[in-house]
């Protein structure tokens, strides 16, 4: 039991330091995730993806185009299945976040292969009977994506796409 | 496990850490909703009298950068200037074609290569042209020049311009300085000191594009002036309350990248009532009269005796033929197109070519590589370069067979025919070759035109050439 005494009073300062830190850790993350809106990332509202600004014109482009009556955002640009939606949304929202944060990106922002063909996929999902026996060689190997001729269905013409918001 | 200093500090440091790195997150953030928040910040009031951009530059310091970088040498295949830093090269030598073409007029004395807007009013000031008496005109694109219109038409601007094209460009100069609006194009002459929005101040633009769309020419280019005319027309049409933003972004450039009258006998005017190709500008030019019976011209040819239309820069008019303007582009899409800057975005006042900065001016729309879109506006430059040396060397032959007929003794009379020729054809080649962008703003009607050009120089030819053997 003498040896007890030696143990038993282990001070609180310890837990008290760490439940400290780590209230205060969480507190400013909290904070953090809500003032940056990142809950809304989660959603499918087409105004949580122009919240960094950036997209600003590609999300008043949108408004104007032929396809914002039947596609948002999430429609065109993410895969319909829950674990694939949310594989590329963590993807993409890392590589935002990076851009968005640290700058050095390439301008003027254009879409990358692997989102292509989320793209791609989601064109034929509404439009594939119709478009069935056009499809040859898909693919990135040079293959003909829809968006090639029909540039305008999601973003209207192109020409105002770099100005003003 | 136990919770022992040791480890209880370790994890404390670690979360620290991560505390202190979401902590920078934030402000990240927060910077960049302020950025895109503030589109500026009014450190000093601006008013419609403040010419001096430098003022302005207090405000909009990112827009003020740039534009004072107008100030830097630029060069491209065909624009830019070779020569010295402090005086580009002479066109009238690298083309000697031009000199002969002019010879009758102060442009056959000093005609240079261009220098960025900065230069705009020293370049005027000091250019031999000056040896010739010039007109007040001149300084409606070349200084800072609104409060002055004011200043002389006791508040009407309108009516201060109507006065100064019978002034001598030394005694309105000079005034100008005196009132210290001795600058180049500057903030005001494009921004709304209210708020920032774009406008036309130009007297002269204000009256031609009211002419365009009074006229009957189709304007497909320009959906406002389609409106207005669509409209009861009980006003006329007014630039600043009609056209949309994509008009005004190159409207603006349009007060001056022109074709226009601009010596002593009227007011400085552009010749759009009747379209803005180059017949139509011509056939406004030949409707002109400052005495009955005389039609216009610019000057007497000093050779020929032919009465020349000479073409100033007609950069707004030729855009309007060519598929850009067609598709919506603006002037300033390419020459002053949107840099990024954290979260917000400021156009480009670094006016230069678009050939310098093909990334942001061309890749917006047209995603191919810069070596592709740089091939593929050379080539149109090359070949439009070539059309025009041969128009240049087509008007050369004509000439030579005029001034042998007239050596061999042929009369006014049957030199007529080839006199008339003469204006037609140099007014086509000047309409190209003076204009700044090698024929890119419109490739197809830039090489019609041409075509024409060295058409009418042949039929020039040949019909001085039967007066010669007569």
């Amino acid at each position: 039991m003498a040896e007890s005494v030696g143990d038993k009073a282990p001070s609180r300062g310890p837990m008290v330091l760490v439940m400290a830190v780590l209230g205060a850790l969480a507190g400013l993350g909290g904070f953090t995730l809500n003032y940056g809106e990142g809950l809304s990332y989660f959603s499918a509202d087409p105004a949580a993806c122009a919240n960094c600004h950036i997209m600003q014109p590609q999300y008043d482009s949108w408004q104007k185009a032929s396809h914002h009556t039947v596609a948002t955002c999430v429609d065109c640009h993410l895969p319909a299945t829950f674990v694939a939606k949310y594989l590329a949304k963590a993807e993409n929202g890392y590589y935002h976040s990076k851009g968005f944060t640290f700058g050095g990106f390439r301008e003027p922002i254009s879409i990358k292969a692997a989102n292509s063909d989320i793209l791609q996929a989601n064109c034929l999902s509404c439009h594939h009977a119709m478009v069935a026996d056009m499809l040859v060689g898909e693919g990135h190997d040079g293959a003909v994506r829809c968006v090639h001729c029909h540039a305008t269905a999601g973003h209207g013409e192109r020409a105002g796409l770099g100005g003003p918001d | 496990m136990k919770l022992t200093w040791m480890r209880a500090v370790a994890i404390a440091a670690v979360s620290g850490g991560l505390t202190a790195l979401i902590a920078a997150l934030l402000v990240n953030i927060a910077e960049r909703k302020d950025e895109a928040r503030s589109a500026y910040v009014e450190l000093v009031p601006v008013t419609e009298d403040d010419t001096d951009p430098a003022i302005w530059g207090r405000n909009w310091p990112r827009q003020y950068d740039s534009y004072q970088r107008t100030a830097l040498s630029t060069r491209t295949r065909f624009g830019g200037h070779g020569g010295s830093e402090a005086l580009p090269a002479e066109k009238i030598e690298r083309d000697p074609w031009l000199k002969r073409m002019f010879l009758g007029y102060a442009f056959s004395i000093d005609y240079r290569d261009r220098r960025g807007h900065a230069y705009m009013l020293v370049d005027q000031e000091q250019t031999e042209r000056q040896t010739k008496p010039q007109s007040g005109s001149c300084l409606h694109c070349h200084g800072s020049v609104m409060p002055l219109y004011r200043e002389l038409g006791g508040g009407d601007a309108m009516k201060g311009f109507e006065q100064t094209f019978s002034w001598s460009y030394k005694d309105l100069n000079q005034k100008l300085h005196d009132m210290g609006n001795g600058h180049p194009v500057s903030c005001v002459d494009c921004h709304s000191p209210e708020n920032m929005s774009l406008r036309v101040t130009r007297p002269g633009f204000i009256n031609g594009i009211r002419a365009l769309a009074s006229g009957q020419a189709a304007v497909p280019h320009l959906p406002s002036i389609q409106q207005w005319r669509a409209g009861d027309r009980s006003r006329p049409y007014d630039p600043n309350q009609d056209a949309t933003r994509t008009e005004m972004r190159s409207y603006v450039c349009g007060q001056c990248h022109v074709e226009y009258y601009c010596a002593n006998k009227m007011p400085l005017t552009f010749p759009w009532a009747k379209g803005l190709t180059a017949d139509d500008t011509e056939a406004f030019w030949n409707e002109t009269q400052f005495e009955p019976g005389q039609r216009f011209y610019d000057y007497k040819h000093a050779e020929s005796g032919a009465e020349i239309l000479k073409a100033q820069h007609p950069e707004f008019e030729l855009w309007s033929q060519g598929i850009h303007a067609r598709s919506g582009v603006a002037c300033a899409d390419c020459h002053m197109p949107y840099i990024r800057d954290g979260a917000s975005k400021v156009s480009d006042h670094w006016v230069r070519s678009p050939l310098l900065n093909i990334n942001r001016a061309c890749q917006t729309c047209h995603r191919v590589s810069e070596t592709e879109m740089l091939a593929r506006v050379e080539g149109i430059q090359e070949r439009n370069h070539g059309l025009l040396q041969r128009a240049g060397a087509a008007l050369m032959d004509q000439l030579d067979a005029m001034a042998a007929a007239t050596a061999a003794g042929a009369t006014e009379a049957e030199l007529a025919d080839a006199r008339e020729l003469q204006r037609k054809a140099q007014w086509r080649l000047d309409f190209i070759a003076a204009e700044n962008s090698m024929g890119f703003h419109a490739p197809q009607e830039a090489a019609r035109v041409l075509a024409e050009a060295a058409d009418y120089a042949r039929q020039g030819q040949v019909s001085a050439m039967r007066a010669t053997t007569r």
